[in-house]
Protein backbone atom coordinates (compact mmCIF):
# COMPACT_ATOMS: atom_id res chain seq x y z
CA UNK A 1 0.00 0.00 0.00
CA UNK A 2 1.44 3.33 -1.01
CA UNK A 3 1.49 5.62 2.01
CA UNK A 4 0.01 9.09 1.69
CA UNK A 5 2.69 11.75 1.97
CA UNK A 6 1.82 14.50 4.42
CA UNK A 7 4.98 16.53 4.06
CA UNK A 8 7.78 16.67 1.58
CA UNK A 9 10.55 19.00 0.55
CA UNK A 10 12.51 19.38 -2.66
CA UNK A 11 15.89 21.04 -2.82
CA UNK A 12 15.39 22.79 0.51
CA UNK A 13 18.43 24.94 1.24
CA UNK A 14 19.37 27.48 3.88
CA UNK A 15 22.58 29.42 3.87
CA UNK A 16 23.67 32.07 6.32
CA UNK A 17 26.15 34.12 4.37
CA UNK A 18 28.72 31.55 3.32
CA UNK A 19 27.62 28.90 5.80
CA UNK A 20 25.24 26.35 4.36
CA UNK A 21 23.06 25.06 7.21
CA UNK A 22 20.87 22.91 4.99
CA UNK A 23 21.93 21.83 1.54
CA UNK A 24 19.46 20.72 -1.11
CA UNK A 25 17.33 18.47 1.06
CA UNK A 26 14.75 16.17 -0.50
CA UNK A 27 12.65 14.70 2.25
CA UNK A 28 9.40 12.77 2.43
CA UNK A 29 7.25 12.10 5.47
CA UNK A 30 4.42 9.58 5.09
CA UNK A 31 1.19 10.35 6.97
CA UNK A 32 0.77 8.59 10.31
CA UNK A 33 4.44 7.89 10.83
CA UNK A 34 6.56 8.74 13.84
CA UNK A 35 9.78 9.95 12.32
CA UNK A 36 12.84 10.88 14.31
CA UNK A 37 15.46 13.34 13.09
CA UNK A 38 18.82 12.70 14.65
CA UNK A 39 22.33 13.95 14.06
CA UNK A 40 25.20 15.65 15.85
CA UNK A 41 24.89 19.20 17.16
CA UNK A 42 24.95 21.73 14.37
CA UNK A 43 23.85 19.20 11.77
CA UNK A 44 20.98 21.47 10.70
CA UNK A 45 18.00 19.68 12.23
CA UNK A 46 16.43 22.71 13.89
CA UNK A 47 17.02 24.84 10.81
CA UNK A 48 15.31 22.18 8.75
CA UNK A 49 12.14 21.99 10.87
CA UNK A 50 12.21 25.78 11.18
CA UNK A 51 11.90 25.96 7.42
CA UNK A 52 9.14 23.37 7.42
CA UNK A 53 6.88 25.41 9.66
CA UNK A 54 7.92 28.79 8.28
CA UNK A 55 9.84 30.22 11.23
CA UNK A 56 12.95 30.37 9.11
CA UNK A 57 12.73 31.40 5.49
CA UNK A 58 14.36 29.05 3.04
CA UNK A 59 17.11 30.27 0.71
CA UNK A 60 15.90 27.88 -1.97
CA UNK A 61 13.65 24.88 -2.42
CA UNK A 62 10.03 23.99 -1.78
CA UNK A 63 7.93 22.64 1.06
CA UNK A 64 4.75 20.68 0.35
CA UNK A 65 2.19 20.02 3.04
CA UNK A 66 -0.64 17.66 2.22
CA UNK A 67 0.16 17.97 -1.48
CA UNK A 68 0.03 21.78 -1.49
CA UNK A 69 3.03 24.01 -2.01
CA UNK A 70 3.26 26.01 1.22
CA UNK A 71 6.69 27.53 0.55
CA UNK A 72 5.26 31.05 0.17
CA UNK A 73 3.03 30.89 3.27
CA UNK A 74 3.99 32.68 6.50
CA UNK A 75 4.36 30.60 9.66
CA UNK A 76 0.92 31.30 11.13
CA UNK A 77 -0.81 30.16 7.93
CA UNK A 78 1.13 26.91 7.84
CA UNK A 79 0.27 26.32 11.49
CA UNK A 80 -3.41 26.84 10.77
CA UNK A 81 -3.23 24.20 8.04
CA UNK A 82 -2.61 21.66 10.80
CA UNK A 83 1.02 21.84 11.86
CA UNK A 84 1.94 22.21 15.52
CA UNK A 85 5.43 23.10 16.66
CA UNK A 86 7.17 22.97 20.02
CA UNK A 87 10.32 24.99 20.54
CA UNK A 88 13.71 23.55 21.44
CA UNK A 89 13.96 26.17 24.18
CA UNK A 90 10.70 26.07 26.12
CA UNK A 91 8.39 28.79 24.93
CA UNK A 92 5.16 29.25 26.86
CA UNK A 93 3.14 32.20 28.13
CA UNK A 94 4.88 32.33 31.49
CA UNK A 95 2.71 35.10 32.93
CA UNK A 96 -0.60 33.38 32.17
CA UNK A 97 -2.30 30.44 33.82
CA UNK A 98 -1.79 26.92 32.53
CA UNK A 99 -5.44 26.84 31.57
CA UNK A 100 -5.06 30.03 29.52
CA UNK A 101 -1.93 28.70 27.82
CA UNK A 102 -3.82 25.70 26.51
CA UNK A 103 -6.99 27.72 25.86
CA UNK A 104 -5.02 30.05 23.57
CA UNK A 105 -3.96 27.05 21.53
CA UNK A 106 -7.53 25.75 21.35
CA UNK A 107 -9.19 29.11 20.68
CA UNK A 108 -7.23 29.82 17.54
CA UNK A 109 -9.12 26.90 16.01
CA UNK A 110 -12.49 27.00 17.79
CA UNK A 111 -12.75 30.77 18.28
CA UNK A 112 -15.76 31.94 20.24
CA UNK A 113 -17.35 28.58 21.06
CA UNK A 114 -16.49 28.81 24.75
CA UNK A 115 -18.16 25.57 25.87
CA UNK A 116 -16.22 23.55 23.32
CA UNK A 117 -13.02 25.40 24.20
CA UNK A 118 -13.46 24.56 27.89
CA UNK A 119 -14.16 20.93 27.06
CA UNK A 120 -11.07 20.60 24.88
CA UNK A 121 -8.82 22.35 27.41
CA UNK A 122 -10.02 20.02 30.17
CA UNK A 123 -9.46 17.00 27.93
CA UNK A 124 -5.91 18.01 27.02
CA UNK A 125 -4.92 18.89 30.59
CA UNK A 126 -6.29 15.55 31.74
CA UNK A 127 -4.32 13.73 29.11
CA UNK A 128 -0.97 15.23 30.10
CA UNK A 129 -1.75 15.17 33.82
CA UNK A 130 -1.82 18.90 34.52
CA UNK A 131 -5.53 19.16 35.44
CA UNK A 132 -4.98 19.87 39.11
CA UNK A 133 -2.63 22.76 38.31
CA UNK A 134 -4.85 24.46 35.74
CA UNK A 135 -5.07 27.79 37.56
CA UNK A 136 -1.39 27.98 38.45
CA UNK A 137 0.84 30.50 36.70
CA UNK A 138 2.72 28.70 33.92
CA UNK A 139 6.02 30.39 34.81
CA UNK A 140 5.84 28.85 38.30
CA UNK A 141 5.86 25.30 36.97
CA UNK A 142 8.97 23.15 37.18
CA UNK A 143 11.01 22.94 34.01
CA UNK A 144 9.73 19.45 33.23
CA UNK A 145 6.13 20.52 33.61
CA UNK A 146 6.72 23.53 31.40
CA UNK A 147 7.89 21.22 28.65
CA UNK A 148 4.83 19.04 29.18
CA UNK A 149 2.67 22.17 28.98
CA UNK A 150 4.21 23.10 25.68
CA UNK A 151 3.43 19.64 24.34
CA UNK A 152 -0.12 20.05 25.66
CA UNK A 153 -0.41 23.28 23.68
CA UNK A 154 0.59 21.32 20.61
CA UNK A 155 -1.97 18.58 21.31
CA UNK A 156 -4.67 21.20 21.87
CA UNK A 157 -4.34 22.25 18.26
CA UNK A 158 -5.22 18.73 17.09
CA UNK A 159 -2.45 18.91 14.52
CA UNK A 160 -2.09 16.60 11.57
CA UNK A 161 1.66 17.06 11.77
CA UNK A 162 3.30 17.57 15.14
CA UNK A 163 6.90 18.80 15.10
CA UNK A 164 8.75 18.39 18.39
CA UNK A 165 12.19 19.95 18.71
CA UNK A 166 14.09 18.07 21.42
CA UNK A 167 11.09 17.59 23.68
CA UNK A 168 12.84 15.46 26.30
CA UNK A 169 15.79 17.79 26.81
CA UNK A 170 16.10 18.40 30.54
CA UNK A 171 13.36 15.97 31.56
CA UNK A 172 13.83 13.50 34.40
CA UNK A 173 13.81 9.74 33.71
CA UNK A 174 10.22 9.25 34.88
CA UNK A 175 9.06 12.21 32.83
CA UNK A 176 10.78 10.74 29.77
CA UNK A 177 8.89 7.47 30.27
CA UNK A 178 5.62 9.43 30.41
CA UNK A 179 6.61 11.32 27.30
CA UNK A 180 7.29 8.09 25.40
CA UNK A 181 3.88 6.78 26.39
CA UNK A 182 2.27 10.04 25.28
CA UNK A 183 3.94 9.98 21.87
CA UNK A 184 2.96 6.36 21.35
CA UNK A 185 -0.64 7.14 22.25
CA UNK A 186 -0.64 9.76 19.49
CA UNK A 187 0.13 7.18 16.82
CA UNK A 188 -2.77 7.13 14.42
CA UNK A 189 -3.92 10.63 15.41
CA UNK A 190 -1.06 12.67 14.08
CA UNK A 191 2.11 12.35 12.10
CA UNK A 192 5.06 13.13 14.33
CA UNK A 193 8.40 14.58 13.44
CA UNK A 194 10.71 14.37 16.40
CA UNK A 195 14.15 15.90 16.81
CA UNK A 196 15.75 13.94 19.58
CA UNK A 197 19.15 13.29 21.08
CA UNK A 198 18.07 10.66 23.58
CA UNK A 199 18.58 7.44 21.59
CA UNK A 200 16.49 5.46 24.03
CA UNK A 201 13.49 7.66 23.22
CA UNK A 202 14.21 7.43 19.51
CA UNK A 203 14.47 3.65 19.53
CA UNK A 204 11.30 3.26 21.57
CA UNK A 205 9.11 5.63 19.59
CA UNK A 206 10.29 6.08 16.03
CA UNK A 207 9.05 4.05 13.08
CA UNK A 208 11.67 5.57 10.87
CA UNK A 209 14.80 7.62 11.37
CA UNK A 210 16.44 10.28 9.26
CA UNK A 211 20.03 11.19 10.12
CA UNK A 212 21.40 14.66 9.44
CA UNK A 213 25.04 15.53 9.20
CA UNK A 214 26.66 18.73 7.93
CA UNK A 215 23.31 20.02 6.65
CA UNK A 216 22.58 16.99 4.54
CA UNK A 217 20.71 13.75 4.96
CA UNK A 218 23.30 11.13 5.82
CA UNK A 219 21.05 8.11 6.12
CA UNK A 220 17.42 7.05 6.35
CA UNK A 221 15.91 3.82 7.57
CA UNK A 222 14.23 1.89 10.32
CA UNK A 223 15.77 2.06 13.80
CA UNK A 224 17.47 -1.28 13.21
CA UNK A 225 19.00 -0.23 9.93
CA UNK A 226 20.24 3.04 11.39
CA UNK A 227 21.78 1.36 14.38
CA UNK A 228 23.84 -0.86 12.10
CA UNK A 229 24.77 1.89 9.66
CA UNK A 230 28.51 2.54 9.71
CA UNK A 231 28.33 6.07 8.34
CA UNK A 232 25.98 7.03 11.17
CA UNK A 233 28.28 5.52 13.75
CA UNK A 234 31.16 7.43 12.27
CA UNK A 235 29.25 10.72 12.36
CA UNK A 236 28.31 10.19 15.97
CA UNK A 237 31.64 8.86 17.15
CA UNK A 238 33.56 11.40 15.14
CA UNK A 239 35.82 8.98 13.28
CA UNK A 240 36.77 9.97 9.77
CA UNK A 241 34.61 8.10 7.28
CA UNK A 242 37.28 7.51 4.69
CA UNK A 243 40.12 6.69 6.99
CA UNK B 1 -19.89 33.98 41.03
CA UNK B 2 -17.94 33.37 37.82
CA UNK B 3 -15.17 35.72 36.77
CA UNK B 4 -17.27 37.00 33.89
CA UNK B 5 -20.12 37.90 36.24
CA UNK B 6 -17.75 39.56 38.67
CA UNK B 7 -16.27 41.60 35.87
CA UNK B 8 -19.71 42.67 34.63
CA UNK B 9 -20.67 43.66 38.16
CA UNK B 10 -17.46 45.64 38.56
CA UNK B 11 -17.85 47.59 35.33
CA UNK B 12 -21.53 48.32 35.92
CA UNK B 13 -20.65 49.26 39.49
CA UNK B 14 -18.02 51.79 38.38
CA UNK B 15 -20.51 53.44 36.02
CA UNK B 16 -23.19 53.55 38.74
CA UNK B 17 -20.66 55.06 41.13
CA UNK B 18 -19.84 57.77 38.61
CA UNK B 19 -23.56 58.55 38.27
CA UNK B 20 -23.90 58.73 42.04
CA UNK B 21 -20.86 61.01 42.35
CA UNK B 22 -22.60 63.56 40.18
CA UNK B 23 -25.27 64.00 42.85
CA UNK B 24 -22.90 63.89 45.79
CA UNK B 25 -19.91 65.95 44.72
CA UNK B 26 -19.76 69.75 44.77
CA UNK B 27 -19.84 71.55 41.40
CA UNK B 28 -16.08 72.10 41.30
CA UNK B 29 -15.34 68.39 41.51
CA UNK B 30 -18.09 67.48 39.06
CA UNK B 31 -16.36 69.75 36.55
CA UNK B 32 -13.03 68.07 37.28
CA UNK B 33 -14.54 64.65 36.98
CA UNK B 34 -15.98 65.42 33.54
CA UNK B 35 -12.48 66.31 32.40
CA UNK B 36 -11.01 63.21 34.07
CA UNK B 37 -13.55 60.97 32.37
CA UNK B 38 -12.69 62.28 28.91
CA UNK B 39 -8.96 61.97 29.58
CA UNK B 40 -9.53 58.48 31.00
CA UNK B 41 -11.00 57.50 27.62
CA UNK B 42 -7.69 58.58 26.11
CA UNK B 43 -5.84 56.50 28.71
CA UNK B 44 -8.07 53.47 28.07
CA UNK B 45 -7.29 53.65 24.37
CA UNK B 46 -3.61 53.82 25.25
CA UNK B 47 -3.95 50.93 27.70
CA UNK B 48 -5.32 48.59 25.05
CA UNK B 49 -2.12 48.98 23.05
CA UNK B 50 0.40 49.35 25.87
CA UNK B 51 -1.14 47.36 28.71
CA UNK B 52 -2.72 44.53 26.76
CA UNK B 53 -0.74 44.26 23.51
CA UNK B 54 2.61 45.28 24.94
CA UNK B 55 3.31 47.97 22.34
CA UNK B 56 4.75 51.15 23.81
CA UNK B 57 3.79 54.09 21.60
CA UNK B 58 5.19 57.55 22.16
CA UNK B 59 2.95 59.09 19.53
CA UNK B 60 -0.59 58.81 20.77
CA UNK B 61 -0.99 62.59 20.89
CA UNK B 62 -1.25 62.31 17.11
CA UNK B 63 -4.43 60.23 17.42
CA UNK B 64 -5.83 62.47 20.15
CA UNK B 65 -5.16 65.51 17.97
CA UNK B 66 -6.60 63.79 14.89
CA UNK B 67 -9.90 63.39 16.74
CA UNK B 68 -9.71 66.88 18.13
CA UNK B 69 -9.03 68.58 14.80
CA UNK B 70 -11.30 66.18 12.92
CA UNK B 71 -14.12 67.57 15.02
CA UNK B 72 -12.90 71.14 15.45
CA UNK B 73 -12.01 71.89 11.84
CA UNK B 74 -15.20 70.45 10.40
CA UNK B 75 -17.29 72.44 12.87
CA UNK B 76 -15.27 75.56 12.11
CA UNK B 77 -15.22 75.38 8.35
CA UNK B 78 -18.20 73.25 7.35
CA UNK B 79 -20.58 74.14 10.17
CA UNK B 80 -21.24 70.49 10.91
CA UNK B 81 -23.46 69.68 13.87
CA UNK B 82 -21.63 68.21 16.88
CA UNK B 83 -22.64 64.58 16.22
CA UNK B 84 -21.52 64.58 12.59
CA UNK B 85 -18.35 66.46 13.52
CA UNK B 86 -17.66 63.87 16.23
CA UNK B 87 -18.04 61.22 13.55
CA UNK B 88 -15.53 62.97 11.34
CA UNK B 89 -13.14 63.15 14.32
CA UNK B 90 -13.40 59.37 14.65
CA UNK B 91 -12.80 58.90 10.93
CA UNK B 92 -9.75 61.18 11.04
CA UNK B 93 -8.32 59.13 13.93
CA UNK B 94 -9.16 55.89 12.11
CA UNK B 95 -7.32 56.91 8.95
CA UNK B 96 -4.30 58.30 10.80
CA UNK B 97 -3.96 55.27 13.08
CA UNK B 98 -4.35 52.83 10.20
CA UNK B 99 -1.57 54.54 8.24
CA UNK B 100 0.73 54.97 11.24
CA UNK B 101 0.04 51.42 12.42
CA UNK B 102 0.70 49.94 9.00
CA UNK B 103 4.06 51.66 8.77
CA UNK B 104 5.19 51.64 12.41
CA UNK B 105 4.41 47.95 12.97
CA UNK B 106 7.25 47.05 10.64
CA UNK B 107 9.38 47.86 13.65
CA UNK B 108 9.23 46.68 17.25
CA UNK B 109 10.54 47.62 20.68
CA UNK B 110 12.57 50.80 20.87
CA UNK B 111 12.30 51.38 17.13
CA UNK B 112 8.50 51.32 17.44
CA UNK B 113 8.69 53.98 20.16
CA UNK B 114 10.89 56.20 18.03
CA UNK B 115 8.86 55.77 14.85
CA UNK B 116 5.58 56.59 16.61
CA UNK B 117 7.23 59.57 18.30
CA UNK B 118 8.46 60.83 14.93
CA UNK B 119 5.04 60.46 13.33
CA UNK B 120 3.51 62.43 16.17
CA UNK B 121 6.14 65.17 15.83
CA UNK B 122 5.46 65.30 12.11
CA UNK B 123 1.76 65.65 12.90
CA UNK B 124 2.43 68.45 15.37
CA UNK B 125 4.58 70.32 12.86
CA UNK B 126 1.91 69.84 10.21
CA UNK B 127 -0.63 71.52 12.48
CA UNK B 128 1.77 74.43 12.97
CA UNK B 129 2.57 74.62 9.27
CA UNK B 130 -1.09 75.02 8.39
CA UNK B 131 -1.48 77.61 11.15
CA UNK B 132 -3.65 79.74 8.90
CA UNK B 133 -6.41 77.17 9.28
CA UNK B 134 -5.51 75.43 12.54
CA UNK B 135 -4.48 78.58 14.43
CA UNK B 136 -1.36 76.67 15.49
CA UNK B 137 -0.26 76.97 19.11
CA UNK B 138 -2.82 79.59 19.81
CA UNK B 139 -5.62 77.22 18.85
CA UNK B 140 -9.23 78.15 18.38
CA UNK B 141 -12.32 78.26 20.50
CA UNK B 142 -15.42 76.33 19.56
CA UNK B 143 -18.21 78.77 20.30
CA UNK B 144 -20.86 78.00 22.85
CA UNK B 145 -23.61 78.40 20.25
CA UNK B 146 -22.11 75.61 18.16
CA UNK B 147 -21.84 73.19 21.05
CA UNK B 148 -25.55 72.49 21.23
CA UNK B 149 -26.62 69.02 20.33
CA UNK B 150 -30.27 67.99 19.96
CA UNK B 151 -31.35 70.78 22.28
CA UNK B 152 -28.67 70.01 24.89
CA UNK B 153 -26.23 72.79 25.57
CA UNK B 154 -23.01 70.85 26.15
CA UNK B 155 -21.47 73.83 27.92
CA UNK B 156 -23.83 73.40 30.87
CA UNK B 157 -22.20 71.50 33.78
CA UNK B 158 -24.92 68.84 33.92
CA UNK B 159 -25.04 68.25 30.17
CA UNK B 160 -21.28 68.19 30.01
CA UNK B 161 -21.01 65.63 32.78
CA UNK B 162 -23.68 63.45 31.18
CA UNK B 163 -21.95 63.60 27.82
CA UNK B 164 -18.54 62.81 29.35
CA UNK B 165 -19.99 59.94 31.35
CA UNK B 166 -21.73 58.58 28.27
CA UNK B 167 -18.52 58.65 26.23
CA UNK B 168 -16.61 57.06 29.11
CA UNK B 169 -19.20 54.34 29.72
CA UNK B 170 -19.33 53.30 26.08
CA UNK B 171 -15.54 53.07 25.83
CA UNK B 172 -15.19 51.43 29.27
CA UNK B 173 -17.72 48.72 28.40
CA UNK B 174 -16.16 48.24 24.99
CA UNK B 175 -12.69 47.75 26.50
CA UNK B 176 -14.09 45.33 29.10
CA UNK B 177 -15.71 43.36 26.31
CA UNK B 178 -12.66 43.38 24.03
CA UNK B 179 -10.10 42.28 26.60
CA UNK B 180 -12.21 39.30 27.64
CA UNK B 181 -12.98 38.24 24.08
CA UNK B 182 -10.80 35.73 22.21
CA UNK B 183 -9.33 38.68 20.30
CA UNK B 184 -8.32 40.45 23.51
CA UNK B 185 -6.85 37.26 24.94
CA UNK B 186 -4.75 36.81 21.85
CA UNK B 187 -3.45 40.38 22.27
CA UNK B 188 -2.31 39.41 25.76
CA UNK B 189 -0.69 36.31 24.26
CA UNK B 190 1.24 38.54 21.86
CA UNK B 191 2.32 40.74 24.76
CA UNK B 192 3.50 37.72 26.75
CA UNK B 193 5.30 35.83 23.99
CA UNK B 194 4.92 36.99 20.42
CA UNK B 195 6.90 34.14 18.86
CA UNK B 196 4.78 31.53 20.65
CA UNK B 197 1.57 33.29 19.61
CA UNK B 198 2.72 33.24 16.01
CA UNK B 199 3.61 29.55 16.25
CA UNK B 200 0.14 28.81 17.60
CA UNK B 201 -1.14 30.11 14.29
CA UNK B 202 -2.14 33.65 15.26
CA UNK B 203 -1.65 36.34 12.64
CA UNK B 204 0.23 38.64 15.01
CA UNK B 205 0.77 41.45 12.52
CA UNK B 206 -2.93 41.73 11.79
CA UNK B 207 -3.82 41.53 15.47
CA UNK B 208 -1.37 44.29 16.32
CA UNK B 209 -2.66 46.50 13.51
CA UNK B 210 -6.22 46.04 14.78
CA UNK B 211 -5.07 46.95 18.26
CA UNK B 212 -3.37 50.13 17.01
CA UNK B 213 -6.52 51.15 15.14
CA UNK B 214 -8.93 50.51 18.03
CA UNK B 215 -6.53 52.27 20.38
CA UNK B 216 -6.11 55.17 17.96
CA UNK B 217 -9.84 55.61 17.36
CA UNK B 218 -10.55 55.57 21.09
CA UNK B 219 -7.83 58.19 21.65
CA UNK B 220 -9.38 60.18 18.82
CA UNK B 221 -12.80 59.90 20.46
CA UNK B 222 -11.27 61.38 23.59
CA UNK B 223 -9.69 64.21 21.58
CA UNK B 224 -12.97 64.99 19.80
CA UNK B 225 -14.88 64.78 23.08
CA UNK B 226 -12.40 67.08 24.78
CA UNK B 227 -12.69 69.73 22.06
CA UNK B 228 -16.47 69.50 22.06
CA UNK B 229 -17.00 69.56 25.82
CA UNK B 230 -14.33 72.09 26.72
CA UNK B 231 -14.64 74.21 23.61
CA UNK B 232 -11.03 74.43 22.51
CA UNK B 233 -8.67 72.85 20.02
CA UNK B 234 -4.97 73.70 19.90
CA UNK B 235 -1.59 72.35 18.82
CA UNK B 236 -0.52 71.89 22.48
CA UNK B 237 -2.55 68.69 22.50
CA UNK B 238 -0.39 67.30 19.71
CA UNK B 239 2.88 67.84 21.55
CA UNK B 240 5.00 65.04 22.94
CA UNK B 241 3.78 65.90 26.45
CA UNK B 242 0.35 64.62 25.49
CA UNK B 243 1.88 61.38 24.28
CA UNK B 244 3.64 60.87 27.60
CA UNK B 245 0.63 61.68 29.78
CA UNK B 246 -1.48 58.63 28.88
CA UNK B 247 1.57 56.44 29.47
CA UNK B 248 1.93 57.94 32.96
CA UNK B 249 -1.77 57.60 33.74
CA UNK B 250 -1.76 53.97 32.65
CA UNK B 251 1.43 53.13 34.54
CA UNK B 252 0.10 54.73 37.71
CA UNK B 253 -3.35 53.22 37.47
CA UNK B 254 -2.27 49.79 36.34
CA UNK B 255 -1.34 48.67 32.83
CA UNK B 256 -3.40 45.82 31.49
CA UNK B 257 -6.25 46.35 33.96
CA UNK B 258 -9.53 47.80 32.67
CA UNK B 259 -10.04 50.16 35.61
CA UNK B 260 -6.38 51.19 35.69
CA UNK B 261 -6.64 54.18 33.34
CA UNK B 262 -9.54 55.78 35.24
CA UNK B 263 -7.76 55.39 38.56
CA UNK B 264 -4.47 56.66 37.16
CA UNK B 265 -6.00 59.67 35.44
CA UNK B 266 -8.01 60.69 38.51
CA UNK B 267 -5.04 60.15 40.80
CA UNK B 268 -2.67 62.24 38.72
CA UNK B 269 -5.26 64.98 38.19
CA UNK B 270 -5.92 65.38 41.89
CA UNK B 271 -2.28 64.95 42.80
CA UNK B 272 -1.40 68.01 40.72
CA UNK B 273 -4.55 69.85 41.78
CA UNK B 274 -3.87 69.29 45.46
CA UNK B 275 -0.11 69.82 45.45
CA UNK B 276 -0.43 73.07 43.49
CA UNK B 277 -2.72 74.38 46.23
CA UNK B 278 0.09 73.81 48.76
CA UNK B 279 3.16 74.97 46.91
CA UNK B 280 4.22 76.44 43.61
CA UNK B 281 6.75 73.60 43.36
CA UNK B 282 3.86 71.23 42.82
CA UNK B 283 5.70 69.18 40.22
CA UNK B 284 8.24 68.33 42.91
CA UNK B 285 5.51 66.88 45.12
CA UNK B 286 4.00 65.06 42.18
CA UNK B 287 7.41 63.72 41.21
CA UNK B 288 8.13 62.35 44.68
CA UNK B 289 4.75 60.62 44.82
CA UNK B 290 5.32 59.11 41.39
CA UNK B 291 8.73 57.79 42.42
CA UNK B 292 7.25 56.27 45.58
CA UNK B 293 4.50 54.62 43.60
CA UNK B 294 6.91 53.13 41.11
CA UNK B 295 8.96 51.80 44.00
CA UNK B 296 6.15 50.32 46.05
CA UNK B 297 3.45 49.62 43.48
CA UNK B 298 5.34 48.93 40.26
CA UNK B 299 2.26 47.43 38.65
CA UNK B 300 0.19 50.54 39.32
CA UNK B 301 -2.63 50.99 41.79
CA UNK B 302 -5.12 48.63 40.15
CA UNK B 303 -2.28 46.25 39.29
CA UNK B 304 -1.39 45.98 42.98
CA UNK B 305 -5.03 45.37 43.87
CA UNK B 306 -5.14 42.59 41.31
CA UNK B 307 -1.93 41.08 42.60
CA UNK B 308 -2.88 41.19 46.27
CA UNK B 309 -6.62 40.76 46.45
CA UNK B 310 -8.57 40.39 43.23
CA UNK B 311 -6.77 38.13 40.76
CA UNK B 312 -9.82 38.01 38.50
CA UNK B 313 -9.61 41.72 37.54
CA UNK B 314 -9.75 41.78 33.73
Amino acid sequence: MAAVTILSTTGLTKSYGGVVANNDIDFTLPAGQIMALIGPNGAGKSTFVGMLCGRISATAGKVYFDGEDVSHLPAHKRISLGIAYTFQITSIFAGLSIHENVALAVRRRLGNASAQVEEKVAEVLERVGLSDRAQQRAGDLSYGHQRILEIAMGLAQEPRLFILDEPTQGLAETEIEEFIALVKSLAGEATILLIEHNMDVVMKTADYITVFNFGEILAEGTPMEIRDNEAVQAAYLGTAQDA
Amino acid sequence: MTDTRRSQALHAGVILLLIALFFVLPAYHVGNLARILVLAVYAMGYNLLFGYTGLLSLGHALFFAAGMYGLGMTMQFFDLDPATAFGSGLIAALVVSAVVGFLALRTSGVAFMIVTLMFAQAGYLTILYFGEYTRGDEGFVIQQAERVFAGFDLTGPTERYVAALLLFSVCFSLIAYIVQSPFGRSLVAIRENEERAKMLGYDVVRHKLKAVIISGVMSGAAGAGYALLFGYAGATFATVQYSILPLLWVLLGGAGVTIGPLIGTAFMFYLIDYSSSITTAYMLVAGVVLVLLTLFAPQGLAGEIRKRALPWLP
